[in-house]
């Protein structure tokens, strides 16, 4: 009698404990939580850096700021800038910086222009060709940042600091942004002033 | 199951299904004498892979021959551009949430650099107090975290944002610039830390060694708490294609801010408005203005199957629809689905682990009744965001527009079976 008990009190208890297993197995859409990336206090310094030393930094301080720091010295004018474009620019660019196939530099941004009727077309096998950089840049600087760093395409860093400066002001011209005779140089640069600028908001506040 | 592109009737398994069944009924039935007939050798009646000793395995393990379908789409470039290239992960093949490291997406804006890990070193300077560098040896020994996120490019879905007609073209086609991925590396707090912060710094612009030295302004706030430099992907060192040997890694912002073949953190007081903070990645509004600095990626779904350009094999029958979810404020909350194009709606199923700022998989039981259907998902994350459809999203921006696309992507299955990308 007493032995039939136990094993029916068994029996329930295991149903118990398998029906609760059950119930906790159940829920799929239970967040899991990562754990945060650091600790709420910094942790001790591993010290393993080692120092690095100004000649390096010198040697590597090629981003340009928008209020001028780091532009180097040299200067070099839209006559020379356009001679610099056909040669180095054209083959990928256009012949006037908006038939592509590579992004397009002058221009109003957007599909539709009455100057190149085969803009829609262009920009279907080419999403690039819709950013225009006169229309959309913010600063002038950062056009000698890039060219400086990141063209002719398949030579990066080829050009010398005066042809970047030729060419900034040949793309400034293109854009109807600087006069034809204009010559660029650090000062000059900075007078330049972008249509993009008065139109940016910025979804990160960029003032303290 | 991964439902194939072309249509053929009954499978042939079903037919042989069918007749075995028979055959069984009738010998039960006892209507068939059945003299015991001498069993057929063994070798004649088992397949050829239980016959041999088969063939020999990889040190670096494969996918089967069988699969080599399965691969990264890379965008057609011309040869001017041909260092910008986009590879697409075909997310309509992929289950669960990790994108193995070979299929995960990359865009790339100057090609693949060839780094030199003996050589590299990662400086950090400008607004610190001890300018450091750090080589690769020492790096390695720092404490590491492991992070499971997703990472999409801000150009994601560029064709639905853009094209006024819904192109036919598969998920992966459409969507494939996300994955999913575990990523370990070194939390930036520790680096930066080490190196000293000068009163008023606000922003550090970090640097790639690849050719056109991409570059992007990030807030320091945002990297002391969330960012690190990842070192390894899915278990093992991070890959040429994902920045091989390190990258910054921000969890839910735009792919293009983790900056590949990391190489310089300059700490300053202000954005340097690089190239890829002044034209692309940027967005312009429906009033014209240039929205900058738009870190994070919202909350988007999409259907992994049936997607774009499959065909059901069978009219009418049940089917599981599958699919992926992200935000990258946080983790999904819900995951709706709909099968008459957004008339109704059910509740997915949300399957675990559900994690912050990564791939949740959510599934769907679905008896297709063999008529028209277009299938919807739309995702809600755990602080209320949604994704708009997409006439709302266009409204929000001017027509040239394409960064940031999150509206609901919609799938028409016609009574052939095929599934097509469908605006709705």
């Amino acid at each position: 009698m007493r032995k039939r008990f136990v094993l029916r009190f068994g029996q329930l208890l295991l149903w118990g404990l398998l029906l609760a297993a059950a119930v906790q197995a159940q829920p799929l859409t239970a967040p899991d939580r990562q754990p945060a990336v650091q600790p709420i206090t910094p942790p001790p310094s591993m010290g393993l850096g080692l120092p690095l030393p100004q000649a390096q930094i010198d040697r590597f301080s090629i981003t340009i700021f928008p209020d001028g720091r780091n532009l180097p010295p040299g200067q070099g004018s839209v006559a020379q800038g356009a001679r610099l474009y056909q040669a180095q620019c054209a083959a990928c660019h256009g012949d006037t910086g908006i038939e592509g196939p590579a992004a397009r530099l002058a221009g109003s941004d957007g599909f539709f222009g009455w100057s190149d009727p085969l803009r829609v077309l262009r920009i279907r096998s080419n999403p690039l060709l819709v950013v225009s950089v006169g229309a959309r840049w913010p600063y002038a600087t950062t056009l000698f940042d890039y060219v400086r760093r990141a063209m002719p395409h398949h030579a990066p860093k080829s050009l010398t600091d005066e042809a970047v400066y030729a060419l900034t002001a040949y793309l400034l011209h293109l854009n109807d942004l600087v006069p034809s005779t204009a010559v660029m140089n650090r000062e000059a640069l900075l007078r330049v002033s972008m249509p993009g600028l008065a139109k940016t908001v910025s979804a990160w506040p960029t003032q303290p | 199951m991964t439902f194939p592109t072309g249509r053929q009737g009954l499978p042939t398994h079903r037919r042989r299904f069918l007749g075995s069944g028979l055959a069984m009924g009738m010998a039960a039935l006892g209507e068939v004498a059945t003299a015991a007939a001498p069993p057929q050798p063994l070798a004649s009646r088992m397949p050829d892979s239980m016959k041999t000793l088969g063939g020999t395995d990889l040190a670096y393990g494969q996918p089967s021959v069988h699969e080599q379908s399965v691969q990264r789409v890379a965008h057609p470039s011309t040869a001017q551009t041909a260092g910008f290239a986009i590879w697409r992960t075909p997310l309509q093949h992929q289950r669960g949430i990790i994108t193995p490291s070979g299929l995960h997406f990359s865009v790339h804006h100057n090609a693949l650099p060839e780094m030199a890990p003996d050589r590299h070193e990662l400086m950090v300077h400008g607004l610190v107090q001890r300018p450091l560098r750090f080589d690769l040896e020492r790096l390695l020994r720092y404490p590491m975290v492991s992070r499971i996120h997703f990472l999409e490019c801000a150009g994601n879905s560029a064709a639905n944002a853009l094209s006024p007609t819904a192109m036919n073209q598969t998920l992966g086609d459409l969507a494939g610039e996300v994955s999913c991925a575990e990523w370990t590396g070194v939390p930036l707090s520790y680096l930066l830390h080490e190196a000293g912060l000068k009163e008023g710094a606000t922003w550090v612009v970090a640097e790639g060694a690849d050719g056109g030295s991409h570059s992007r302004s990030l807030p320091l706030s945002a990297l002391l708490k969330d960012g690190f430099v990842a070192l390894y992907q899915n278990g093992e060192r991070l890959r040429p294609s994902q920045g091989y040997p390190m990258r910054l890694f921000m969890p839910g912002w735009e792919g293009n801010v983790n900056v590949k073949w990391l190489h310089r953190l300059e700490v300053t007081d202000q954005p340097a408005y690089t190239k890829d903070e002044s034209g692309l990645y940027t967005q312009v509004l429906d009033n014209g203005q240039i929205e900058r600095f738009a870190f994070h990626m919202d909350v988007k779904s999409v259907i992994t199957h049936p997607s774009g350009l499959q065909t059901l094999p069978e009219a009418r029958g049940f089917y599981e629809i599958g699919g992926l979810a992200w935000s990258g404020h946080g983790r999904i909350a819900k995951v709706e689905v709909s099968v008459d194009g957004g008339k109704s709606w059910a509740l997915a199923q949300l399957h675990a682990p559900v994690l912050d700022r990564a791939f949740t998989r959510f599934t769907l039981p679905w008896q297709w009744d063999g008529k028209k259907a277009t299938l919807m998902s739309r995702a809600t994350d755990e602080h209320g965001r949604g994704q708009p459809s997409r006439s709302e999203w266009k409204r929000k921006y001017a027509m040239q527009s394409f960064h940031h696309y999150n509206a609901v992507q919609a799938w028409r299955v016609g009574t052939d079976g095929r599934v097509e990308n469908v605006y709705a």
